[in-house]
């Protein structure tokens, strides 16, 4: 790989890269903790105790 | 007409196989080539003898695919016990060398069997865990069968395949000499064609789900089949030197290599051993507790810091190595960030137990999965503070690490796979309850003081052997020479091999008890099921 490739990449990577990834996970989080979650997640938390024998039939 | 397709394909192998298998340029490659010939061969004539019989009708979706959980809660218990044994058996030689046995040598010796035992543990024992428990708990969580009909089946036994020819490939001597991925490229890929099947499985299913949120432990399972997928083709880039022979060419080299390699290596804890057995955690601990997670929240956040943390700490294996100190640095520091969402992890399971911790009293089940949680509580302190450079130097090239990755492996792997088995067996067998609890609760002990044995014996030997590696004298000449941390290790070792003989007796007890289940304990009633399911008048 040539060295303009590397810094090319590098200073992608340290730059908006980061920013990107930092903004996603704090966007993750403020989701997460979104008023009116904590409903949804009661009620998500209870999947394994649904379907236990056999699919959900249509 | 699908049938001409697959014999026509089959009997090409089957050929070209045979063809190989003559032409072979190393013993190694010629028992894969046979391997490969009777499987091929095998699969040839079952095929033909069912091809233009009438096609039984298609199977309704009205069930779950569990005949592949069955057979992958077989082959767990069958390679788990094969894995341990050969773990025994190298611990046993690193004490007593006369176990090198000079009519096996270059093919039974430490070095051969090595591999066999951390790919038999990690890749047999744990992969066939959790392809079982991932069939097993998509299904489940998505309302849905699996997707792909027979391909399922495909994913299980191209994974047995796999298996053996990596274990035959070590005994021979074909080996690429990366840690966890000693596999040379014929195997190598083998297992990507396989691995895409399992990827294409897991994805359809969710896709077809009928419940609209995706469960969470179906977020760490699907993370661990992609990244695995990554890691393995990246750090298996490689030119065989001839399609004849199982040798082949780094792409990578030098200090790129190694940073490929450990990038791999670490994120095969990270995901292999991590996060795919946190899906694993979270759907058996609360389906043991039968109460839902304690915090969902907590687990979106734990998923996404994991996997966004976990992927940088391996240049921390690389410390005063040619790589530059920024990058060991960097793998350093996110390992130490790594604690947080793992004991965030950790919390979640725990506090799931909250208001029914007598449970721990009275369910022997449930005091596996808890013991494990604890134990990758404590394997996750340990790695990031052994990350760090100054503890590094002290640590590495010692057993302490050895002691380290078992209290991870044999603790929360283990243990976590054993707890998912005993709740599975009775469900997929159709059986009231396990065949014997107390039986549960002496594996559980005899795990449990045989993980102590080993860890303790391991930071021992370790530090010891790092004071002794560092020790110089006033005038600054090395006190001591490496034959002297030998001898001085022996007991230490006697101890290890001991921790290891309990816990795979522990294991054997587990799998007696579980043929015990399938054979003795009463079915399910039909008809009380029945009644379950009526509402009361």
């Amino acid at each position: 790989m040539g060295h303009e490739t590397y810094n090319a990449l590098r200073h992608f990577a340290d730059s908006w890269g980061l920013l990107a990834m930092f903004v996603f996970f704090v966007g993750v989080i403020v989701w997460a903790f979104r008023p009116g979650s904590r409903k949804t997640y009661k009620d998500v938390a209870d999947i394994p105790f649904r379907h236990e024998d056999k699919p959900a039939q249509d | 007409m699908i049938n001409y397709i697959k014999l026509i394909v089959l009997g090409v192998i089957a050929v070209f196989a045979l063809i190989a298998a003559n032409y072979a340029r190393d013993v190694a490659y010629m028992v894969h080539a046979i391997i490969i010939f009777l499987v091929a061969a095998g699969m040839f004539l079952w095929t033909l003898r069912r091809t233009d019989e009438p096609v039984p009708a298609a199977v309704a979706q009205k069930s779950y695919l569990d005949g592949v959980v069955r057979a992958g809660v077989i082959a767990t218990c069958f390679w788990g016990v094969i894995g341990f044994a050969a773990g025994v058996y190298i611990a046993s030689q690193l004490a007593f060398p006369v176990l090198n046995f000079d009519w096996a040598q270059g093919y039974l010796n430490f070095g051969r069997l090595r591999p066999l035992h951390t790919s038999a543990v990690i890749f047999a024992f744990g992969g066939n865990a959790l392809i079982a428990t991932s069939f097993y708990v998509v299904q489940r969580t998505s309302a849905a069968r699996l997707w792909g009909g027979n391909l399922a089946w495909f994913v299980f036994w191209g994974y047995q395949l796999f298996i053996v020819m990596a274990a035959t490939g070590y005994l021979l001597g074909a080996t690429q000499s990366k840690e966890y991925a000693e596999p040379e490229w014929l195997t190598d890929w083998w297992l990507t064609i396989v691995w895409l099947a399992y990827l294409a499985v897991f994805i359809g299913t969710i896709v077809k789900r009928k419940e609209p949120h995706i469960y969470v432990a179906n977020w760490f399972y699907l993370s661990f089949i992609i990244t695995v997928a990554m890691l393995h083709v990246f750090n298996n880039l490689s030119i065989p030197v001839s399609i004849w022979g199982s040798k082949s060419v780094q792409v990578f080299s030098g200090v790129q290599d190694a940073m490929t390699q450990w990038w791999y290596g670490h994120n095969a804890v990270g995901f292999f051993l991590t996060a795919g057995f946190l899906g694993m955690m979270y759907y058996f601990v609360p389906k043991q507790a039968e109460r839902p997670v304690f915090s969902y929240k907590l687990s979106i956040v734990h998923f996404w810091a994991l996997i966004f943390i976990y992927i940088w700490a391996g240049p921390h294996h690389l410390h005063y190595t040619a790589l530059p100190d920024w990058a060991s640095t960097l793998g350093m520091v996110f390992s130490i960030i790594l604690w947080m969402p793992s004991w965030g992890g950790m919390i979640n399971g725990l506090m799931t137990l909250s208001g029914a911790w007598d449970k721990l009293r009275t369910d022997p089940i449930m005091r596996m999965l808890v013991i494990s949680v604890g134990f990758y509580g404590m394997s996750t302190f340990e790695g990031p503070m052994m990350s760090i450079r100054a503890v590094n130097s002290l640590s590495h090239y010692t057993d302490w690490t050895i002691g380290h990755v078992h209290s991870g492996a044999l603790g929360w792997n283990g243990m976590i796979t054993f707890g998912a088995l005993y709740f599975l067996v009775p469900k997929l067998w159709n059986r009231e309850r396990l065949y014997s609890l107390s039986m549960v609760s002496w594996h559980f002990w005899l795990a449990t003081i045989g993980i102590v044995l080993y860890a303790a014996s391991m930071w021992v030997t370790g530090i010891m052997e790092g004071l002794m590696w560092r020790e110089v004298d006033a005038n600054g000449f090395l006190v001591n020479s490496f034959a002297d941390t030998v001898r001085a290790k022996f007991p230490m070792y006697v101890v290890r091999a001991l921790g290891g003989g309990l816990y795979i007796t522990g294991a054997l007890i587990m799998c007696y008890n579980l043929w015990m289940t399938v054979k003795r304990s009463p079915a399910v009633e039909a008809d009380a099921a029945a009644a379950h399911a009526t509402p009361a008048e």
